[in-house]
């Protein structure tokens, strides 16, 4: 009984302790970045260009950069990913072939995002002869995005009931009726959340912006989709370590407005998803 | 009262991979009549039913041989969807869809291209009054299906079968999960039901079988050892494993 109860306290610290030491780092960051940044945020730096070789103003066009290309990566791997997913799962058959496919799917979300950056420059840049531009970064950030679009949405998709699909093929419904009607309903909170868990992730990576699409300092917004554009997460990077005498204070508010707009978003994910399961009966 | 062939099977074999669930089946069901299936579990009961209107080939690794003659018309040479909406089925767990009652009804009008909204809610009302089931919901209609109790459920899963206006109803042991109450109402529905349509009964509770069809087919281990009036096959089997099944011997 009491090594018994003994066990138990101790599989308690051991699990708390694990907890506190994921949950402790982000904590301090996310605190640190506040406590540094926070007083460098003003409606100017929200909304002005830089000045004086980016040691002044604002950061507007880095924000408005990390938006449009957030929308075009959104544009281009949502209908990609979640119809091929559809695919996968509700009309490919189970063979080898298509768990050879599933099984890459999983990997290539494993890949590392430099990887994408060199591919996209040698597709979209080089090759397909896009340029720098808005174009050749959101592409570049969608192929990325797609295995974890992909995977999230066959995992929503799988989890609605086998039941739910019999009974619409029993009453003599065709496929696309049964996905429409009797699966996407259901699997949409899930495929909601993944994607933008995955459009987040998107929008803080710099490696594969890096070659594509970043501008190094372009204090104007872009006026087609062949354009450069600064971009948050890389502009972070250019002052942090490539602007002498930088003041500290606005990197900290820098990082501080990515954090703010990927929380944004995942909070919108959050809502959408206790909407939807309002609704869930089953 | 021997009706006229709706349904001609025709040596059936069924394979699950390299599993054979039916071997070679060869049997006629009769319009208009309710034909009982008995027989232990495994004994490829579901599966027969389930090749009636091809639900089996929802499973990728199902292949069979043989032939199904629907009113005298082979039908693989139907589709999918044509097929079930004439051949309707019953699941064995009462299986709703987690939507309103109306509109688990009007999913199958739906799918089959019904759009005027006051003939999809004369369609709905009829299934449920055909399913008994009307009386109980019609000031709720707006209900989540899920919460009416299972039984309930059962019925309004017969009413989204006659929505869709089949000529002949599967059931695959509909009452499994109900109390007798739930049962005897269920077969009360299939009774009033035989006037206009051709209902094949799948069902572990031999007794079920006995009060509610005109004739039975035993099945085992994917063979059909018998099939008669329903009478006969319960007091003089002519087969001994159909004696041994129907008296409890084992089974």
């Amino acid at each position: 009984m009491s090594t018994a109860r003994g066990r138990e306290k101790a599989a308690f610290i051991i699990l708390g302790f694990a907890t506190l030491l994921v949950v402790l780092p982000i904590i301090l960051t996310i605190v640190y970045i506040i406590k540094n940044g926070f007083s460098a945020i003003s409606w100017e730096f929200i909304t002005q260009s830089p000045r004086n070789g980016m040691r002044e103003g604002g950061i507007f066009p880095a924000i408005v950069g990390t938006i449009i290309l957030i929308i075009g990566t959104m544009v281009f791997s949502l209908p990609l990913g979640i119809l091929s997913a559809i695919y996968l799962v509700e009309y490919a058959r189970d063979n080898a072939f298509t768990r050879l496919i599933k099984l890459s799917v999983v990997n290539l979300s494993g890949i590392p995002s430099i990887v994408y950056g060199l591919f996209g420059f040698t597709l979209f840049v080089l090759f397909l002869k896009l340029g720098t531009s808005i174009l050749a970064g959101a592409l570049t950030l969608s192929i990325m995005s797609l295995p974890v679009i992909i995977t999230a949405t066959k995992e929503a998709l799988e989890a609605v009931p086998y039941s739910f699909r019999e009974i619409s093929f029993s009453l003599g419904a065709t496929k696309w009726q049964t996905v429409r009607y009797c699966v996407l309903p259901y699997a949409i909170p899930g495929i909601l959340t993944g994607t933008v868990l995955s459009l987040s992730r998107a929008a803080g990576e710099t490696a594969p912006i890096l070659f594509t699409v970043a501008a190094f300092y372009l204090p104007r917004l872009p006026r087609s989709v062949f354009d450069q554009v600064m971009a948050l997460p890389y502009h972070l990077y250019v002052i942090s370590t490539q602007v002498p005498n930088m003041p500290a204070g606005i990197s900290f508010a820098t990082a501080f407005v990515l954090i703010a707009l990927v929380f944004l978003m995942n909070l919108v994910s959050i809502l959408l998803r206790a909407h939807y399961r309002k609704k869930k009966q089953w | 009262m021997v009706g006229e062939a709706i349904i001609k099977v025709v040596n059936l074999n069924s394979y699950f991979g390299p599993l054979q669930a039916l071997k070679n089946i060869n049997l006629e069901i009769h319009r208009n009549e309710i034909l009982g299936i008995i027989g232990p579990a495994n004994s490829g009961k579901t599966t027969f039913l389930r090749a009636l209107n091809r639900l089996n080939n929802l499973n990728d690794t199902y292949s069979q041989s043989g032939e199904i003659f629907l009113e005298g018309q082979d039908i693989s040479g139907i589709s999918d969807n044509a097929l079930r909406k004439r051949i309707g089925i019953i699941f064995a767990l009462p299986q709703v869809l987690p939507v309103s009652i109306y509109n688990n009804v009007a999913y199958g009008p739906k799918v089959h291209g019904v759009t005027d909204k006051k003939t999809v809610s004369e369609i709905v009302e009829n299934a449920l009054k055909k399913a008994y089931l009307w009386d109980e919901v019609k000031d709720r209609l707006d209900l989540p299906a899920p919460r009416l109790s299972g039984g309930q459920q059962q019925r309004l899963c017969i009413a989204r079968t006659l929505a869709i206006e089949p000529e002949i109803i599967l059931y695959d042991e509909p009452c499994s999960g109900l109390d007798p109450i739930s049962t005897a109402k269920i077969e009360d529905a299939m009774e009033q039901l035989k006037e206009n349509y051709t209902q094949i009964l799948v069902t572990n509770n031999t007794k079920q079988a006995a009060r509610v069809s005109e004739r039975c087919g035993f099945f085992l281990m994917g063979e059909l050892v018998e099939i008669s009036e329903t009478t006969a096959l319960f007091t003089h089997p002519k087969d001994q494993r159909t004696d041994d099944y129907v008296t409890g011997r084992f089974g």
